[in-house]
């Protein structure tokens, strides 16, 4: 291996570049990760009606994307959507749809998952002390089921974070496109750039989701135990 | 929205040879994930030393990374320092590496669902250690495992889709350059989420099936 070619890190802006990239991959990360939760305990409650109809269309719904994978709904929003719309959308603002409505999917799932879990005389006795239908889950059905979905959540994240990844294959410029930059313009001084670059990448993603999954662990592991 | 049923029928065997691949890449990488699976299970089950530090350090970077760049590394990584490795050999080796540790985990939990009370049982009554897993555990700890077996199995078929970045003309390759070259975008896309719900809606349809019979072996119900 001629000089070092972890050294390509060092040449010209290389390292405020991969940083900007790793902004753009956390920027759809962090967005569709809070509006999706939000979304998912919204739908997560509606879910737990006792229509068979409601149920069902929430069930289909999150079985649209357990079913198709992500980089399909990635396609279908990037290529056909615009298409049949006849609109120009960015690679960005896609990615933030889909796993947006994604993380709805799944939040929803555990949401109603948590809500389900709870005994249910702690709802009646909501009900004999008049509380009304935002009183019941404010104060005592969603700081039980907080505990019960934290967990399952924080995974979920952990695996949207992994999902941005696939970003790249719709034209966002993120953290991997930079990657690939930088290995394509330093091919000639530096011929083992992709091998550095993709360990670098390799890490950085480990460093980001290594600490997420640990925390989902020591909760579940508290709060279970 | 008029759809070009001529082009649908035209591009049908490039997604037939596609689908196939998927379906190779896919069986090669859950065989391969069962195996690293089940040994990792077995080293963490019987704590074995050093082996069980290897084991949870592999589990952990593997689950902790996405499949992408673990492709993009073994594919155009590796070859720079001087391991060239086929695309197609690149994919098994990606999805069994990501595979290996959902399975272990999967077996994990089938283990730990074995009750005490059966493996002492079955000491007292003067099993040796591989009789008490080859009699005792493993067929308690599969019949539980077998839901996230099945889940986990599903899963790798979707992460497929994504061998399609270092080349390998699967589905996603073939959509894409039927797009890029004819603009039948929706055609294209069309017979792509048709095939996926051919091969994964029966798969999930038997393991909600599944899930529910196995509720009924599992010990003490």
């Amino acid at each position: 291996m001629q000089n070092l070619g972890i050294n390509v890190f060092l040449k010209g802006r290389n390292m405020i570049r991969l940083f900007e990239g790793l902004m753009v991959t956390a920027r759809i990360a962090l967005i569709a990760i809070i509006i999706g939760s939000l979304l998912g305990i919204v739908l997560g409650v509606v879910w737990t009606s006792k229509s068979k109809w409601i149920r069902s269309v929430c069930r289909i719904y999150l079985e649209m994307f357990r079913i198709i994978p992500i980089l399909v709904w990635l396609f279908i929003m990037y290529f056909g959507v615009t298409t049949v719309l006849n609109i120009d959308l960015s690679g960005e603002f896609v990615s933030i749809i889909v796993f947006t409505l994604w993380g709805a999917a799944e939040m929803g799932d555990i949401v109603r998952g948590a809500l389900e879990s709870l005994p249910k005389h702690q709802i009646e006795s909501g009900k004999a002390i008049g509380l009304s239908f935002w009183g019941l889950y404010r104060y005592i059905l969603i700081p039980q089921a907080v505990r019960r979905m934290l967990p399952g959540a924080i995974n979920l994240a952990t695996r949207m974070v992994k999902t941005t990844s696939l970003v790249v294959l719709i034209g966002v410029i993120d953290v991997i496109k930079v990657g690939q930059q930088i290995i394509e313009t330093s091919r000639i001084e530096v011929p083992t750039a992709s091998f550095w670059v993709y360990g670098f990448l390799f890490i950085l993603y480990f460093v980001i989701c290594y600490p997420l999954s640990v925390l989902s662990r020591r909760l579940e592991n508290k709060w279970n135990g | 929205m008029n759809l070009n049923w001529q082009f649908i029928i035209d591009s049908l065997p490039l997604y037939r040879e596609a689908a196939w691949t998927t379906l190779k890449l896919g069986f090669w990488g859950i065989l391969f994930s069962l195996m690293i699976g089940f040994i990792c299970s077995i080293v963490l089950y019987f704590k074995v030393k050093v082996l069980k530090t290897i084991v949870h350090i592999y589990i952990e970077l593997s689950r902790n990374t996405p499949l992408l760049i673990q492709l993009f590394f073994l594919y155009f990584g590796l070859t720079k320092v001087g391991i060239a490795l086929t695309e197609t050999a690149c994919a098994i080796i990606g999805l069994s590496f990501l595979g290996g540790s959902y399975m272990a985990e999967a077996f994990r939990s089938g283990f730990e669902a074995v009750s005490k009370t059966q493996i002492e049982s079955g000491l007292s009554i003067g099993l040796s250690k591989t009789q008490l897993v080859r009699y005792v555990v493993l067929p308690q700890a599969f019949s539980v495992s077998i839901p996230s077996i099945g889940a986990n199995c599903i899963f790798l078929l979707k992460e497929t889709s994504i061998v399609g970045a270092i080349a390998v003309v699967d589905l996603m390759n073939v959509t894409k350059d039927l797009i890029g070259m004819y603009y039948q975008t929706l055609e294209a896309l069309l017979m792509l989420v048709v095939i996926y719900l051919v091969m994964i809606l029966p798969l999930s349809l038997i393991l909600t099936w599944l899930e529910r019979k196995v509720r009924y072996a599992e010990f003490g119900n």
